[in-house]
């Protein structure tokens, strides 16, 4: 199994040294507030951003030395939405996840279109093989993009959001497949129930900086939320399943400058 | 998949369904090999056509003698192998090269509307040319090398201005790559009758508009050799760049994720499609939208992935290339069209259309 290590990582002023390990296995979430890094963060370990400093080690490889191919032989990762004007099947789509695995003249051949079909069934998407992709709703293609990183047969997976643009079945349903997957995963989310209850660890952004790393319980605090986000907040664990959950109190948040600006 | 919770392990059974019959090719799609066939009849058909008809007619019967060999030394011989032959096999190449360049330039900065001659790359082309024409460099023999030499400076150089230009301060979007395209091509267009009318060529008025219109008039068999191994050499290569290409579609960020070295590839290709429109320019001046219609209607039949996607657009653009030629040999006969013309009025509402039958969700 794969660990991810960043040493020092740093892009221009949008991330400032960031130190932060993913253990062989672990699924480890990111939160934080709306630009506090979260997504320029995980561009810097999936390659398509070149980190200003430091470094992100894969089980001790630098990532940056490896190049696109390899690195993505290794590290997959599901982008928020974009959309394209071109009429890829949903299956042809999916398939071009197996691109790092073969030869740029290959083309796919059944055992790709299988296992394409195969991710699709994993994340509930059989029968729309042969869809266009533009047609599909927000959450169809979001779950299409897992299917794709599925195929790449990745060790670490990185995530941006996944749940977007998900329902509430689908989000707890494609957070559980990941779980489910035995990758390292690193994924930032917006939903800090769902960090509670998904991820091993969770780091906390803010400003481009770590400002703290934990199990949920540990990192989850009223305080925190807080001192973060700037919301009132109660954190009591989940009477069944014991994770931390965060209900947030309504009404002017106490002494912030949460009404008036 | 399973909904619960805090479910960790790999305690989830995958339903993996039985294997569900594929419908191949996807609704909606025709089957590439019929596609393809139906493609070569009708360029057997358009080819035939053009070379028995024009100012002189000749019958079916004497062409195809003329072409199997059968046929004794006559003046319809003289027309159809010397005259009308070169012409329609350029039509052929060039078509074809215009079509697969419209195909990539579209993956290439992911719009639908890019075509070389919108995007003014056919322009900057004409304009390299010209400049050889007149300044004389390699005169005689080498022209030949030295015209498309000339005219793959000029497109590159435009490619580069137009996509930079349209890209400015991060994002592309469509109307912003058009909007730069067509004013790079006016200005082009412009330097290009400049240079020629002060270069003071007796002609030059002509001249002007066969480099910015086009026309298959000067087509002869020497002239012939160089755009029918480029577009072989082009289609080729880029048939085995069919993955990266598709891997283009999806966007710069996911192309890169999935392992592409995007900002070489895509240098490659501007590259390719510079040096393919080049020489396609340079035998027969800017030939415009036949790369805009043929690779959207080869979408529409065989999908978007390249591999599937370029044959058919090249033999699309072909046909229809030879067809808007002989339109403009014939439609107000003995004059001869400017194939730009024909090509134009049929490309430009076919452009305002797709303006507006953009898929939902979909960038301008």
């Amino acid at each position: 199994m794969t660990e991810l290590r960043l040493e020092g990582l740093a892009y221009e002023d949008r991330l400032r040294s960031v130190d932060l390990t993913v253990r062989p296995g672990e699924t480890v979430g990111l939160i934080g507030p709306n630009g506090s890094g979260k997504t320029t963060l995980l561009r810097c370990v999936y390659g398509t951003l070149a980190p200003t400093g430091g470094r992100a080690l894969l089980d001790g490889d630098d990532l940056r030395a490896l190049g696109p191919k390899a690195r993505a032989r290794r590290v997959a990762t599901v982008p928020q939405d974009t959309g394209t004007d071109f009429e890829l099947t949903v299956r042809e789509l999916v398939a071009l996840g197996r691109s790092p695995h073969k030869r740029f003249w290959e083309g796919d051949t059944a055992p790709d279109r299988e296992h394409a079909d195969a991710a699709l069934a994993r994340v509930g998407l059989t029968g729309f093989a042969d869809r266009p992709y533009p047609t599909l709703s927000g959450g169809e293609r979001q779950r299409a993009l897992v299917a794709r990183a599925l195929v790449q047969d990745p060790a670490l997976l990185v995530l941006d959001e996944p749940t977007n643009h998900l329902d509430i079945r689908h989000q707890l349903d494609v957070l559980a497949l990941v779980r489910a997957l035995g990758t390292t995963n690193l994924l930032a989310l917006h939903d800090l129930n769902l960090a509670g209850a998904y991820c091993d660890r969770i780091y906390v952004l803010e400003r481009g900086r770590v400002v703290t790393g934990g199990t949920p319980a540990e990192v989850l605090t009223p305080a925190l939320l807080d001192a973060v986000y700037g919301v009132d907040a109660e954190v009591v664990p989940h009477p069944r399943t014991g994770s931390p959950t965060v209900v947030y109190l309504h009404g002017p948040a106490g002494g912030q400058e949460a009404s008036t600006m | 998949m399973s909904t619960g919770t805090r479910a960790p392990g790999p305690t989830e059974k995958q339903t993996v369904p039985a294997r569900v019959p594929r419908p191949r090719p996807p609704a909606g799609r025709l089957r590439h090999s019929a596609v393809v066939a139906g493609l070569l009849v009708a360029l057997a058909a358009a080819v035939l056509a053009s070379l028995a008809l024009g100012s002189v007619r000749i019958p079916p019967g004497q062409v195809i003698d003329a072409l199997t060999g059968r046929a004794g030394p006559s003046p319809y011989r003289t027309i159809v192998l010397d005259v009308r032959l070169p012409r329609v096999l350029l039509g052929v190449v060039v078509g074809a090269g215009l079509a697969v360049v419209g195909a990539v330039l579209q993956a290439l900065v992911r719009n639908r509307l890019a075509d070389p001659f919108l995007l003014g790359i056919s322009s900057g082309a004409s304009a390299g040319a010209v400049l050889v024409l007149v300044v004389g460099i390699g005169g005689g023999v080498t022209t030949t090398l030295a015209l498309p030499a000339g005219a793959f400076a000029g497109a590159l150089a435009s490619l580069v201005l137009v996509y930079g230009l349209a890209r400015r301060g991060g994002t592309m979007t469509g109307p912003r790559l058009v909007l730069a395209g067509v004013a790079v091509s006016y200005v082009l267009s412009a330097l290009t009758t400049l240079i020629l009318a002060a270069a003071g060529r007796p002609e030059h008025f002509r001249e002007a508009l066969y480099w910015s219109l086009g026309g298959l008039g000067s087509a002869r068999w020497d002239t012939l050799v160089l755009p029918a191994a480029v577009l072989v050499l082009g289609l080729g290569l880029l048939l085995a760049l069919a993955r990266p290409l598709d891997l283009l579609l999806v966007g710069e960020e996911d192309a890169t994720a999935l392992g592409l070295d995007t900002a070489r590839f895509r240098a490659a290709v501007f590259v390719l499609v510079s040096l393919v429109t080049a020489v396609m320019v340079a035998a027969s001046g800017a030939v415009g939208f036949i790369g805009l219609m043929a690779p959207h209607a080869a979408r529409l039949a065989v999908g978007a992935p390249h591999r599937r996607l370029l044959p058919v657009a090249a033999l699309g653009g072909a046909v229809a290339l030879v067809l808007a030629d002989l339109g403009a040999r014939t439609l107000i006969a003995p004059q001869d069209l400017p194939v730009g013309v024909l090509t134009a009025l049929i490309g430009g509402p076919f452009f305002l259309w797709l303006m507006r039958r953009r898929p939902e969700g979909a960038p301008l």
